[in-house]
């Protein structure tokens, strides 16, 4: 076992040229409580921010959630929407490699920790115009992963036109899932609730949603991506506009 | 290994530690600081929270390397002897402490809130709070008290939570923490894990693993041949009796021919560690050969079922158990409308957090012989001495345990003595034998101590839980909204083996027409062996099962009959005078009527409205009823002894002691007894230690279930010490000079005629002649007659009612319990603030038992295997919840007492669901609540739902009355 929250300089956020960069020793209360991160990579706080308990957070790191694999795995939902991307270090040296590389299925990483290690994780922060949001939809009984999580960041011009897009979303597939044809559909669109419903039906098009035992249905799931995925394009969009941010859902 | 070093609450650890290990074993172990406790080791309960450089992390999964130079804090460091840090003081005022095994972990999470906001000047909100403490579990308090006790112990002016009673006596109606809670605040209070004995070794139980099998052969020769390994046992090793059970004796203590379910005991092992032990396991070969698996109780009672216990002229019908009243075919003629449908109910699990541990120690058994000491304070107060084999284990019936034990064993019982510890909750679910004979097995298999702790996922596999059930009941009233008829068909899921299911299913039998005056009854209720977990006591014991059909049909009427569901409920309550279904009339202590009113008013202040929806949201509120039998009742010798004994110090210095083996899980008895001991002798309850569960010392209490030892060892404290002062007026009477006849006591004195000495004074002077300052008293609760005679079956009842505000999303079909007002009939509150502590830890289990727990086996398997597949609620459920005590005053309890441990966790389910009907136009028939069926439903414009979450089938098609 390797304690990555010993190797220096793994533990901190730090920005480097145009990137917001996270050490695989960063734990999820780091990220919820950085500034940079809730302004500029919201959905990341607001996915960060809900896995577990506080005790979990202050020891877990994003990058064992990215690790791990799981196609709703929270952080992962978050960082995917954010564009991320993954520096991997082995015998050969190290690379940055998009997130979407990390996985492989179900709880099946790219990364074998024998040989390899996660050693940072990076995203190009938001810039004015531009924002993200997360939301996910929980149980209350004993299924420790969500029914389904989902993310999207979005930048809209004066006109409110979206000129960039990217929506994810778990479980819906083997490894978390990124959301091409509505994405497609959206840029160029005006970003109003009409637009973001058609996006929600677009991915129930492209996607094949399952049942998973005592957790979710497919049918629920659908609802799900018919309601809360236009609800979060919208929060995001107002927040590209310039209304203030504030992280929401944290340590639900 | 690595070294470690670290600061632990400002003490100096150097070292060294094997990579694998945790920091909860660092402390717990190797620094003996016990106060850290365990629940789960999954990272789930946060019990075990301890801070690391001030932020609270779970220890039970934080590698002990990763503490390396950092400073450690856990409870033991919180507060010096006379010195309480403000959250412990907190947690004592607000009754926030009941068994205790959380309270380490909820503190120390609490204190590093604290400390963060007071760093940036602020006090946390109860958001905050939430925030903070969402995953640190507490099965005992319904959070409210702790939400209030960090409030307080952040500065702010929150008293504690105690709502209005009759006036107090000396003691009695006092509120007062429990006289345990100080120990836990401090992380003091030993559970049985707690304790360590020289040259103890540990143990482990191979669990069968498959539901239902022919045992063709067992070989433990490689067992036993692993170097470390101390004695293999099988049921050939069983020297007296192998079976076990509280009612039957069909519970093998090691299975020898067959196993019926997957958690059956087929072999222990005791090694050096526990885990050689493990090591061990893994080396006994069990030849299986495997049988169809009886899977639930309907099924199981199909012509051609596989037979769970051969040789029983009934096949898998455990017990078909009648209620008769009336005609109930002449009561639904007399109905203009009819309800008429099926529920279920979920298996649940008690989720106490305190694993089963069981310690036994042999007969003349020398700490000395393994280069160690026993702490001989640590068995509360009693020397401890082993002269005979001795079990430690927290129990909820320490004589059973006892004769079991030795039955076992093949000896009498007074061979075997049985001390309890603390309980770190029960619920009923410590009522059976766990580890108690295997570790008095192994103890005198080896001749040296031996623990068995179960870890939560044993613990979960292993024990009996609740019943799950099928209930049709069909009912009547008149367009005036009287009720005529009630007929219901009950099946029952006992299980594997017997434990209570046929006292528990007579419960829910006898309680299925509700609190009300129903003129014609008849339920049938089965109860049915099956290859699953054995069902057993739990709290509500059968009437949360039955009080959700009861109260959702009542609601259904009420609508098809346009009337309002108080008012419905009001015309058909119990009251004196009035006989219930199984013929007993009600002579005295029936407050339902107030507790209605009481709940009523508060329900419909300012412009109350049924249901509303704000944004996406749907408001509703829901109301139900219950009652709850005080006591074992059905004919049942329902007794239980307690002992009083006084010393006197110099000048007016008094001290007594009241013992009995009356359980403590949690639930405030020792305050109870005091007050009663103390209301009794006129002294400070404080003077009153309060001594349970030691089977040498303290007489039998019976039972710690139904509800019943406030009533009847708070009757024999009572008694017993009343029957000390009778025993020492011939002392007064000498002191006094007058004849002994003439002397009367009260108010701490002896009196005669303008005359009067203390009570220690009194007791100086007998002690002084030898005369001795004891009496033990013996009491019998009222007689109470077998269901099916028509007598009283029960000597007393608790009588309740709840209104519970639910918010549907409308998006998502979550449902959240905002607000709960609750009116409980307790006959007279004791101890306010224990009660108090009964009534929201009961309404929040049952909130869970509503919305979030289901205890799920797939044929026959638990599915549910960890505890991050069972979820009871957390902080984030706790609703605003107020409070009505109502004092109907029973005449033989305890200055009015009756039970009330199980009352406020039965009605809270049905209201809820009541609610989420008017939120949502959705009935909700299945527990609990799946979010996911009830949003489809709503989409789909339907108006049932029958599944629950969990549930894979339909509720089966059971029909009314006759027999199979
Ligand atoms: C009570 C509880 C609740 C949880 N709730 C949620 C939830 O709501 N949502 C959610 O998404 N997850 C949840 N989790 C899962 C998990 O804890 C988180 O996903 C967390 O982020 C994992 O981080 P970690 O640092 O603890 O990784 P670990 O558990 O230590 O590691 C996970 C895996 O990743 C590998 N790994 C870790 N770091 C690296 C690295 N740097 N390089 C290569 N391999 C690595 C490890 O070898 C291991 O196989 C929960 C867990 C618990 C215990
Ligand atoms: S979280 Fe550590 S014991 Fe449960
Ligand atoms: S007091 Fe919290 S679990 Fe018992």
């Amino acid at each position: 076992m390797v304690d990555t929250s010993r190797i220096s300089g793994l533990d901190r956020i730090s920005i480097e040229h145009d990137h917001i960069v996270i050490g695989c020793a960063v734990t999820h209360t780091q990220i919820v409580r950085e500034q940079s991160i809730r302004r500029s990579g919201t959905c990341l706080v607001e996915s960060c921010g809900v896995i577990g308990g506080p005790q979990v957070r202050n020891v877990a790191t994003l990058a064992g959630n990215v690790a791990h694999a799981m196609p709703a795995g929270d952080g992962s939902i978050g960082l995917l929407a954010l564009n991320g991307e993954i520096e991997v270090a082995d015998a050969a040296g190290c690379r940055w490699m998009p997130l979407q590389d990390a996985f492989l299925g179900p709880g099946k990483s790219a990364i074998d920790p024998r040989r390899a290690l996660l050693t940072r994780l990076r995203f190009r922060p938001t810039v004015a115009g531009e924002a993200s949001a997360f939301t996910r939809v929980m149980r209350p009984q004993g299924v420790a992963l969500p029914m389904i999580s989902m993310a999207a960041r979005l930048q809209v011009d004066g006109d409110n036109t979206i000129t960039a897009v990217r929506i994810s979303l778990g479980p819906a597939g083997p490894v978390p899932h990124l959301a091409r044809p509505a994405m497609d559909l959206l840029k160029g669109r005006p970003a109003v609730l009409q637009e973001f419903k058609k996006a929600a039906d677009a991915v129930l098009a492209s996607v094949a949603l399952r049942n998973s035992k005592h957790r979710a249905t497919r049918e629920y799931r659908e609802e799900m991506i018919r309601t809360q995925l236009p609800m979060i394009l919208t929060r995001a969009a107002e927040r590209a506009r310039g209304s203030q941010v504030v992280p929401q859902g944290l340590g639900l | 290994m690595s070294r470690l070093q670290m600061v632990v609450n400002d003490r100096a650890v150097d070292l060294d530690v094997p990579d694998s290990r945790f920091l909860s074993e660092v402390l717990r172990e190797d620094l003996g600081l016990t106060g850290t406790k365990i629940g789960c080791n999954e990272a789930e309960c946060g019990i075990c929270t301890v801070l690391v450089n001030g932020t609270p992390v779970v220890s039970c999964t934080y590698p002990a390397f990763k503490a390396s130079g950092t400073r450690v804090e856990t409870i033991e460091g919180l507060s010096t002897d006379d010195n309480l840090h403000p959250l412990q003081q907190a947690f004592l005022d607000h009754g926030a402490v009941q068994c205790g095994i959380c309270t380490p972990g909820m503190i120390m999470t609490s204190k590093a809130l604290l400390d963060e906001k007071l760093a940036m000047g602020e006090v946390p909100s109860e958001n905050d709070i939430k925030a903070a403490l969402k995953d640190t579990y507490c099965r005992c308090t319904g959070y409210q008290s702790v939400i209030s006790a960090v409030k307080q112990a952040s500065g702010q002016d929150i008293p504690p939570y105690i709502p209005k009673t009759v006036s107090a006596g000396f003691e009695v109606g006092r509120a007062k923490p429990n006289p345990d809670a100080l120990a836990k605040i401090r992380g003091q209070a030993k559970f049985t894990d707690d304790y360590h004995f020289p040259g103890m070794l540990y143990a482990r139980t191979l669990r069968a693993g498959v539901p239902h099998a022919r045992i063709g052969s067992i070989d433990t020769s490689a067992a036993r041949a692993l170097a470390g390994v101390r004695a293999v046992l099988t049921h050939e090793d069983v020297p007296g009796r192998n079976l076990h059970g509280i009612v039957d004796l069909d519970w093998p203590v090691l299975c020898s021919d067959k196993v019926r379910y997957s958690g059956d005991a087929v072999a222990v092992v005791a090694a050096d560690s526990e885990s050689i032990a493990t090591q061990a396991l893994e080396l006994i070969k069990v030849d299986y050969e495997e049988l169809t698996a009886v899977t639930d109780a309907v099924s199981a009672l199909n012509s051609g079922a596989s037979v769970v216990h051969e040789g029983r002229a009934d096949g898998n019908l455990l017990k078909h158990i009648k209620v008769k009243k009336g005609d109930v075919a002449t009561g639904f003629d007399q109905a203009d409308v009819i309800v008429d449908r099926t529920y279920r109910t979920p298996t649940t699990e008690h989720m106490f957090l305190e694993p089963e541990c069981a310690i036994g120690v042999p007969a003349g058994y020398d700490p000395a012989k393994f280069g160690g000491a026993f702490d001989k304070d640590a068995v509360r107060g009693i020397t401890a001495i082993h002269d005979k084999l001795s079990i430690y284990v927290g129990s909820q019936i320490p004589y059973l345990d006892r004769d079991q034990a030795a039955a076992a064993l093949g000896r009498e019982p007074d061979q075997v003595r049985v001390v309890a510890t603390l309980m770190g909750g029960g619920f009923g679910g410590k009522e059976d034998i766990a580890g108690q004979i295997h570790v008095a097995l192994l103890s005198e298999a080896t001749d040296r101590p031996v623990k068995m702790l179960y870890s939560r996922q044993e613990s979960l596999l292993f024990h009996p839980k609740r019943h799950a059930t099928v209930i049709r009941i069909r009912t009547g009233a008149t367009s005036e909204g009287r009720l005529t008829a009630v007929a219901a068909t009950l099946y029952g899921d006992g299980g594997a083996y017997a434990s209570l299911s046929e006292k528990v299913l007579t419960r829910a039998t006898t309680h299925a027409s509700g609190p009300y005056d129903v003129p014609h009854v008849k339920v049938d209720c089965f109860a049915a062996y099956t290859n699953n977990a054995p069902c057993g006591a739990f709290r509500g014991f059968g009437v949360s099962q039955s009080c959700f059909a009861v109260e959702s049909n009542m609601d259904i009427l009420a609508e098809k009959l346009g009337l309002d569901a108080v008012e419905f409920r009001r015309r058909n309550t119990l009251d004196v005078g009035l006989v219930t279904a199984t013929g007993q009339k009600m002579r005295e202590s029936v407050g339902l009527n107030e507790c209605i009113s009481r709940v009523n008013r508060d329900m419909r202040n300012n412009d109350f409205q049924w249901s509303w929806q704000e944004g996406r949201s749907h408001f509703a509120w829901g109301f139900a009823v219950a009652y709850k039998n005080t006591g074992l009742g059905g004919g049942a010798p329902d007794k239980s002894s307690a002992q009083v004994e006084l010393w006197a110090g110099p000048g007016q210095d008094i001290r007594a002691e009241v013992r009995t083996t009356a359980a403590e899980l949690g639930q405030g008895l020792p305050a109870v007894l005091a007050a009663c001991t103390a209301e009794e002798l006129g002294i400070p309850a404080k003077c009153v230690n309060v001594l349970l569960g030691d089977t040498d010392y303290c007489p039998d209490g019976g039972p710690t279930t139904a509800s019943r030892q406030t009533f009847v060892t708070g009757n024999a404290a009572r008694h017993a010490a009343r029957s000390l002062t009778d025993l020492l007026s011939p002392v007064a009477g000498k002191l006094l000079a007058c004849d002994p006849g003439q002397v009367e006591f009260n108010d701490g004195c002896f009196r005669v005629a303008g005359n009067s000495i203390s009570l220690a004074e009194v007791v100086r002077a007998a002690s002084g002649s030898g005369i001795p300052t004891v009496a033990e008293y013996e009491y019998w609760a009222p007689k109470t007659e077998p269901l099916g005679t028509g007598g009283d079956m029960h000597f007393a009842f608790g009588f309740c009612a709840q209104a519970v505000l639910c918010e549907v999303n409308g998006d998502t079909g979550e449902v959240h319990v905002r607000k709960v007002v609750a009116a409980h009939d307790v006959g007279r509150a004791i101890n306010p603030l224990t009660l108090e502590g009964q009534i929201e830890g009961g309404i929040v289990m049952c909130i869970g038992y509503a919305l979030t727990e289901h205890y799920i086996q797939e044929q026959a398997l638990p599915w549910t295997s960890v505890m991050a597949r069972y979820k009871m609620p957390g902080i984030g459920h706790t609703p605003s919840i107020i409070s009505h005590i109502v004092e109907h005053p029973t005449s033989s309890g305890p200055y009015g007492a009756k039970g009330v441990g199980e009352l406020p966790s039965i009605p809270t389910s049905a209201a809820i669901t009541n609610a989420i009907y008017r939120a949502t136009g959705v009935r909700v028939r299945s527990l609990p609540v799946d979010q996911d069926g009830l949003l489809r439903a709503m989409r789909a414009g339907e108006k049932e739902v029958e599944l629950g979450w969990g549930d894979l089938e339909p509720i089966p098609v059971v029909t009314l009355g006759g027999e199979k």
